[in-house]
């Protein structure tokens, strides 16, 4: 069947903003989307409130909307728009949910918009776990569940049949949240109350524990002629009881025999006709008992998921792209397999080649939660890792994952695998309870299974052994029984087959400790078996440069082999490669100029998107000029990781050894590292050691901004302010300087990303806590003591060089006042509370900094202002995460324009204004994961949040409300009541705040002091009791949903508890909080734009276009007005 | 253990002096064979039992082989069929519940001769450039000059009956499931396991027969069907079973073929085979049945095939049309007679292993059984 032509016009909601359980995989799902429909002459409308995605590139959709992705603001897309068709299943669960309110509220219908790809039935039928056990019992095939409660009751009633453990999963919520095992009533009842709150419909689901299963998931395609293919199996080698998200996860399916892999292969086709997801791709997990091989369905998703975007970066099939084709009329045998491109796109992808997956976890972000893995999910990223064999692709992974192993490694102390000995009791505890660190814990008791199991005596707790003389075999601990890898098998539930896998790994390491002398061939087999030049150093106590020139005194190079969709059985098209150390190496570098662009490597806190925004830009940006591009990541999430985006992509991970390799098989004529954050940062000095020809800003300038000594030095000669600061290599050193620059202070150490272990301290007691609490000082790693400027206004400013023309992308004035890491601060462009001067003093150091430090590409600086002076805090010399945000709101593209001036053009040929304007004003606003960690919500110099929205409209006011919106902080329009509960010093500030929402009508409920304060100065409030000063409290009124709006800001130790419950109760209740004045302030301004003003949805690109194109006024008011602070709009 | 330190024990090469050197798997010695390469995923215990791979050497491109052992019920016949085994790993260990042995005991008790710790994505891309040829797996000091002097001059698989060295000596008979509804002979050319139990399922019982069985013998029996099976080696070289067909398909009994059967239907009505470059072997194929529109993946493992031409004809056969066509080379993958109860399928739709998604055809030959009973 040919596509549709009854429809011109389609609507492709995006996910939003990043949030764990849906991250960059939706940018790569809907920018495949949105290509694949325009391709086929389509007009494309795209809703999307994250600024930082490819998608929302104004070249890529016909009409793109940053707005905030709630059923409300949609609606207005759709009815400026009209739409034919809307495409729900390319935006994850938010897409999903939108689609089914507008639907369930009758709006699809009046503005006769079709779904496409998915309809209401089968969503719902997914969805209701009622009617997808019914519908499964239907086909023959059974779930876990043991049913549907709406109440606590309910839910007794049915885990009497489940029984303990019993899993409890609320429904229609993301990845889980709100989900958990209980082992016990009391959990129970406490994780069923939590998930019928959790739940938009109210619902949780009791599921009969199947933990300890083998957990699989299959990705199936269908076409509207009822054509069905299994893109991918994926199984998980962490069992069921794990989230899939946070599980390692293995392709193809390792461990079934072809009768059971058949056998679900049928189950997963049943499935999806059962449901009816008519054409494009879903998700279908299943549990196995490994004891008979009983098949259980454990859930569908009716879209595409993060699980689908690994298997069409671990397959070559584009599942997205396709769906998005088979959502229009096409069926799978009318469209090309992209990868050969003669063989159609009906078929089933093999293998040749083993992909694992890891997921990347930011526990020491949220040091409160105990980082047990479990149903919900956690992790903040992930990295893929392809290897000829298991074992290779396991070191790789480990690699990519970027935890500062080398491979397959265990840390410099049991403390470091989160181990309290490795003596057989304790590991196998340790095993039982799934986290972050147990793959090295795993290694830690498999190296006890080698030695005999008991584990080394004298690593156990002095006192164990009894008399404690010689930790000899005859001591306790040689009375232990060995431990065994049946033993691990039952701790961990991890197939034995993996097991006997990772045992080989260790087997082969200690043979290769321990011959004479190493062979050429046994060296080639190491490397084969995916040893890191690192690890095997380390094996042999040698360096990794020394193994590095053996290996390639013997010509011991990796192969680069093809991932081809077919096993090798056709010739490739698109040069989608892995290394491995075999015969044959299938890269053929061309004779072109070729650059190479490092990517960011799995998202962390700190390390999104942006960067993999900035790294794609450039991809194009030098595609265009003429470059071969050759993209290096290890992130399966990403744009940077299709295959068609770059010329090549060489999908490895991003450490020395992988990316020199790549560089001298490919000889570029540059190296792109500015652009993917700190990952490739931190290796351009090696690769520049070795020969790599770095392009753009010389790497000693990233030295130079991160030197303490060096910065200082710099900041003197340009003529910058910084604040008084010190360096401290021990708490005494420490003690001296604080007393030196005055407290409060911030205290971090050197090199960190994106705020570790950064703080605030107030006094010398806290200081000298922070050091056994936080950081160990040591010479080698100082720590570095600024003087906190309190109450300083801070400003982000985005700047590109080509080192003799400076242009200021953007100068961002954060919302929140200093103390907040910028990537957890609002920020708003253009900055509109700073002073000309200011200003003009923040464009000059920007120039001079850039010019002294030889940039060439995009820099980052942030200042400081307070009393009209303005202080450097830090420079940046590379991208920031800010550059997709300025290039939304200016239209002008730092990354592309970076990338061309790092390849030799200058920024006057390139026809770029000297400082951009924006039409109208930006917000951007940050997301945190406080629904998933139960910690406090007070923000900090350590950044917390995932990810970012953007609102943009013509006034301050709307533009907050809108971007407050997409986070997910829904202010209360219509008035309703406030509770304010704020210190001494926030007292004043807060008066004429409170007057302000008095005049828009709410109800002000403030506790004892700021009660008083607010009525002496005539301000109607009435008293309302904290935690513990009677009843019904601050909480109580949050729970029965009987306050609108929480204004708290911190009020010293003593409350801290009581603080801390009250913005628990907050999140938990989704009442809006904030927590500084600026934000009260800002909010104050948005409830009266969303009063007074008729909201409106406006395209960028009608937004950007130029002046007298049908443009908007705010685009006509000159740059330097708005900058100046003169925006008559404020 | 995974003999990092030794050097190179066993090599594969082939006839146009390509080598590859690895390590022996199961029986250490000598073998030769035609080499092709199976991208199947799973299933390499049915792969090595398939009696159609009789004479070849099968390289495996999936790298891990072994990872669930073997088992009894994944037999499908008595003993490994594979001349020799190439492939990239073997598993130490194997884990499924459904195992009864680790592959490399298997392959030792049952005598195959394999190579692993092989590059077979290099083998693969080879074969796939030069085609299917002999080859040998053989000890890595052995004279290379003279082994390929005994690749030369083993015997090509053009022109091969292997089909009768394969069959059953004696006829058995498969019981069917519940009562008897049909009375089918499966003439034996090396069957699967699978396609008489799919047919028993189907209420048939079927009797097994051996390749060389008589025409006469066959219609003297008066069956309610002939199902002509897979196998191995040259269409052209095998005889008997086309009289049969003949016979059969005048008398109007209905006529299922599969595989070798489906090429010897099309010889019987005129049609030509040859030989294709490197063969179709896997489980992953697309084909579209023309009658229905719609795509089937199919489990394959033909070295030959039968020759198509325009719309729907069959060139020297104009009582046969085409019925199912390959979507990766567009080749013939299925026929059905004219105005006869006789239709063949060149791909494998009892599986073992491979998608479950042509099951449908044994239905139509019960339909076909139950129409012309």
């Amino acid at each position: 069947m040919p596509k549709r032509t009854d429809l011109q016009n389609i609507l492709i909601l995006g996910s939003g903003p990043i949030v764990i359980g849906q991250a960059c995989e939706f940018d790569y799902s809907g920018t495949q989307a949105v290509r694949a429909l325009r391709e086929e002459g389509y007009r494309v409308v795209l809703v999307n409130s994250n600024p930082a995605t490819i998608m929302t590139d104004p070249e890529l959709a016909d009409r793109t909307y940053i707005e905030p992705l709630t059923a409300e603001w949609v609606e207005r897309v759709i009815e400026r728009e009209r739409p034919d068709a809307l495409l729900p299943t390319m935006g994850g669960q938010t897409a999903i949910n939108i689609a089914m309110e507008l639907e369930q509220a009758g709006v699809l219908e009046r503005y006769e918009v079709e779904l496409i790809g998915a309809n209401a039935r089968s969503i719902s039928m997914c969805e209701d776990r009622e009617e997808f056990t019914l519908a499964m019992r239907r086909i023959g095939l059974e779930v876990p569940a043991g049913g549907v409660a709406g109440s606590i009751a309910q839910a007794r009633e049915l885990v009497a049949g489940t029984g303990y453990p019993a899993i409890i999963r609320p429904g229609f919520t993301l990845g889980g949240t709100g989900g958990g095992i209980a082992y016990n009533a009391a959990e129970f009842e406490d994780l069923v109350r939590r998930g019928l709150d959790a739940s938009p419909i109210t619902q949780v689901l009791i599921d009969r524990s199947v933990i300890g299963w083998k957990e699989y998931e299959l990705e199936v395609v269908r076409d509207a002629s009822d054509n069905v293919i299994v893109v991918c199996s994926i199984e998980n080698f962490d069992p069921m009881g794990i989230h899939t998200g946070d599980s390692i996860t293995v392709a193809p399916a390792q461990t079934l025999t072809d009768v059971e892999y058949q056998r679900m292969r049928d189950a997963a086709i049943a499935v999806i006709r059962e449901i009816g997801v008519e054409a494009g791709g879903c998700n279908i997990q299943f549990a196995v008992n490994p004891e008979d091989g009983e098949l259980l369905v454990v859930e569908m998703n009716p879209r595409v998921s993060r699980s689908s975007a690994l298997a069409s970066k671990a397959t070559g099939f584009p599942i997205a792209r396709v769906g998005a084709k088979l959502a229009v009329g096409f069926v799978l045998s009318e469209l090309p397999n992209d990868i050969t491109r003669t063989t159609p796109a009906s078929f089933e992808p093999v293998l040749d080649y083993v992909v694992t997956k890891f997921p990347r976890f930011a526990f020491e972000k949220f040091p409160e939660t105990d980082g047990v893995l479990g149903v919900q999910m956690q992790a903040v990223g992930e990295t893929m890792a392809i290897g000829r064999t298991f074992r290779a692709s396991w070191q790789k992974g480990l690699r990519g994952l970027e935890v500062g192993r080398a491979g397959w490694t265990a840390g410099k102390s049991l403390a470091d695998d989160g181990l309290e000995g490795d003596d057989r009791a304790t590991l196998l505890a340790a095993l039982r309870i799934p986290t972050a660190e147990r793959p090295f814990q795993l290694r830690r008791a498999l190296e006890a299974v080698l030695r005999g199991g008991a584990g080394d005596p004298a690593q156990s707790a002095p006192g164990d052994s009894g008399a404690g003389t010689s930790p000899g075999r005859g001591g306790g601990a040689g009375a232990e029984l060995p431990l065994t890898l049946d033993d691990i098998f039952r701790a961990t539930g991890i197939d034995p087959w993996f097991l006997d896998q990772l045992m080989q790994v260790i087997e082969d390491e200690q043979e290769y400790a321990n011959v004479a002398e190493v062979t050429p061939a046994h060296l080639r087999a190491m490397k084969r078996d995916g040893f890191s030049d690192r690890q095997l150093a380390a094996l042999r106590g040698e360096t990794e440069a020394e193994v590095r020139a053996r290996r390639h005194a013997r010509d011991i190079r990796p192969t680069y082999n093809v991932v081809d969709t077919c096993a090798g059985e056709f010739p490739a098209a698109t040069p989608y490669y892995y290394s491995s150390y075999e015969d044959e190496d299938e890269s053929d570098p061309s004779d072109r100029d070729k650059i190479l662009i490092l990517g960011s490597g799995p998202n962390r806190i700190g390390q999104g998107i942006e960067f993999d925004y900035c790294c794609v830009q450039a991809v194009l940006a030098l595609r265009e000029a003429g470059y071969e591009t050759i993209m290096v990541n290890s992130n399966p999430e990403t744009v940077s990781t299709d295959f068609d985006v770059s010329d090549k992509l060489y999908f490895e991970p991003l450490t020395l050894e992988d990316v020199l390799e790549i560089v001298e098989r490919e000889q570029p004529i540059g190296v792109v590292v500015q652009l993917g954050g700190q990952t490739p940062l931190s290796l351009a000095q090696g690769l520049a050691d070795a020969g790599a020809p770095i392009l753009g800003t010389p790497v000693d300038a990233i030295d130079r901004a991160e030197d303490r000594e060096r910065f200082e030095r710099l900041c003197r000669r340009i003529g910058a302010a910084v604040p008084p600061n010190g360096v401290a290599t021990s708490v005494e050193e420490a003690v001296k300087v604080g007393r030196r620059v005055g407290y409060p202070v911030l205290v971090r150490p050197s090199y960190v990303l994106g705020g570790r272990a950064m703080h605030i301290v107030y006094d010398e007691a806290s200081l000298r806590s922070y050091f056994v609490r936080a950081v160990e000082a040591a010479p080698e790693h100082p720590v570095l003591i600024d003087r906190f400027l309190e109450d300083a206004f801070e400003a982000d400013v985005d700047a590109l060089s080509d080192g003799t023309d400076v242009v200021i992308g953007g100068i961002m004035q954060h919302i929140e006042e200093a103390g907040i890491h910028s990537g957890d601060s609002a920020c708003v462009l253009p900055a509109y509370l700073l002073t000309g001067a200011e200003l003009e003093e923040i464009r000059e150091l920007t120039r001079r900094f850039a010019l002294e430090l030889g940039v060439v590409g995009v820099m980052n600086v942030q200042y400081a202002i307070r009393g009209g002076r303005v202080y450097v805090l830090e420079v940046n010399p590379r991208a920031s995460r800010t550059v997709p945000f300025v290039g939304k709101a200016t239209g002008v593209p730092l990354a592309r324009l970076a990338a061309r001036v790092m390849a030799g053009e200058r920024l006057a040929d390139l026809n770029v204004p000297g400082e951009p304007s924006v039409p109208g004003v930006a917000v951007k606003e940050a997301v945190f994961p406080f629904n998933r960690f139960d910690v406090d919500v007070l923000l900090g110099p350590e950044m917390r949040s995932t990810g970012e929205v953007m609102g943009f409209d013509d006034s301050f006011g709307m533009a907050f409300a809108k971007a407050q919106t997409s986070a997910g902080n829904h202010l209360p329009q219509g008035g309703g009541t406030l509770i304010i509960t704020v210190n001494d010093s926030d007292k004043p500030t807060v008066t004429p705040l409170a007057r302000r929402f008095h005049d828009l009508g709410f109800r002000i409920l403030a506790t004892a002091g700021t009660c008083a304060y607010l009525n002496r100065l005539g301000v109607p409030a009435e008293r309302i009791f904290k935690v513990n000063e009677g009843r019904p409290d601050i909480v109580d009124m949050i729970v029965s949903g009987r306050a609108q709006l929480l204004v708290n800001t911190p009020l010293g130790k003593k409350s801290q508890y009581d603080d801390f419950t009250m913005r628990r109760a907050a999140i938990t209740n989704g009442v809006p909080y904030l927590t500084t004045m600026s934000a009260m302030t800002a909010a104050c301004d948005a409830v009266i734009a969303l009063r007074s003003r008729v909201p409106e949805v406006r395209s960028l690109q009608d937004r950007l276009a130029p002046p007298g194109n049908g443009a908007p006024a705010g685009a006509a008011v000159p740059a330097d007005l708005v900058a100046a602070g003169q925006d008559p709009r404020g | 253990m995974i003999q990092t330190s030794q050097r190179a024990e066993a090599c594969l090469l082939l006839e146009d002096g390509r080598r590859f050197d690895g390590f022996f798997l199961g029986k250490r010695g000598q073998t030769l064979g035609e080499i092709v390469f199976n991208t199947a995923m799973t299933g390499y215990q049915e792969i090595l039992t398939d009696p159609s791979y009789t004479g070849q050497l099968v390289t495996m491109t999936y790298p891990l082989i072994g990872n669930y052992g073997v088992n009894d019920a994944d037999q499908e016949s008595s003993r490994p069929a594979a001349a020799g085994f190439v492939v990239r790993e073997v598993a130490r260990a194997h884990s499924s519940w459904r195992a009864d042995a680790g592959l490399e005991d298997y392959l030792v008790r049952h005598g195959v001769v394999g190579i692993q710790s092989v590059d077979t994505r290099a083998v693969t891309r080879h074969i796939r450039a030069a085609g299917a040829m002999r080859a040998a797996i053989a000890d890595a000091r052995a004279d290379e000059k003279a082994l390929l002097e005994r690749i030369r001059a083993h015997p090509r698989m053009e022109g091969l009956d292997l089909a009768c060295g394969v069959s059953t000596p004696e006829r058995y008979v498969v019981e069917p499931k519940d009562r008897t509804r049909f009375r089918v002979f499966a003439y034996d050319l090396g069957v699967k396991a699978n396609s008489p139990r799919l047919l028993a399922e189907r209420g048939c019982e079927v009797t097994v027969v051996p390749a060389d069985t008589p025409a006469e013998e066959i219609a003297r029996e008066r069956p309610d069907g002939l199902f002509v099976s897979n196998g191995p080696g040259d269409p052209a070289a095998v005889e008997m079973a086309i009289e049969t067909i003949r016979r059969c398909a005048r008398e109007g009994v209905p006529v299922f073929g599969i595989c070798l059967g489906h090429q010897l239907i099309a010889r019987a009505f005129g049609a030509e085979t040859f030989k294709l470059p490197f063969g179709h072997h896997g489980a992953n194929h697309p084909v579209r049945n023309l009658e229905l529109g719609t795509v089937e993946i199919t489990s394959q493992n033909h070295g030959f095939a039968v020759r198509g031409g325009d719309g729907d004809e069959i060139p020297g056969a104009p009582e046969l049309r085409l019925t199912h066509v390959n979507l990766y080379d567009g080749t013939v993958e299925g026929m059905a007679h004219r105005s006869l109860p006789v239709f063949c399928v060149q791909y494998h739709p009892e599986a073992a292993p491979g998608p479950h998604d042509s099951r449908y055809l044994f239905d139509d030959f019960v339909s076909l059984m139950e129409a012309s009973g």
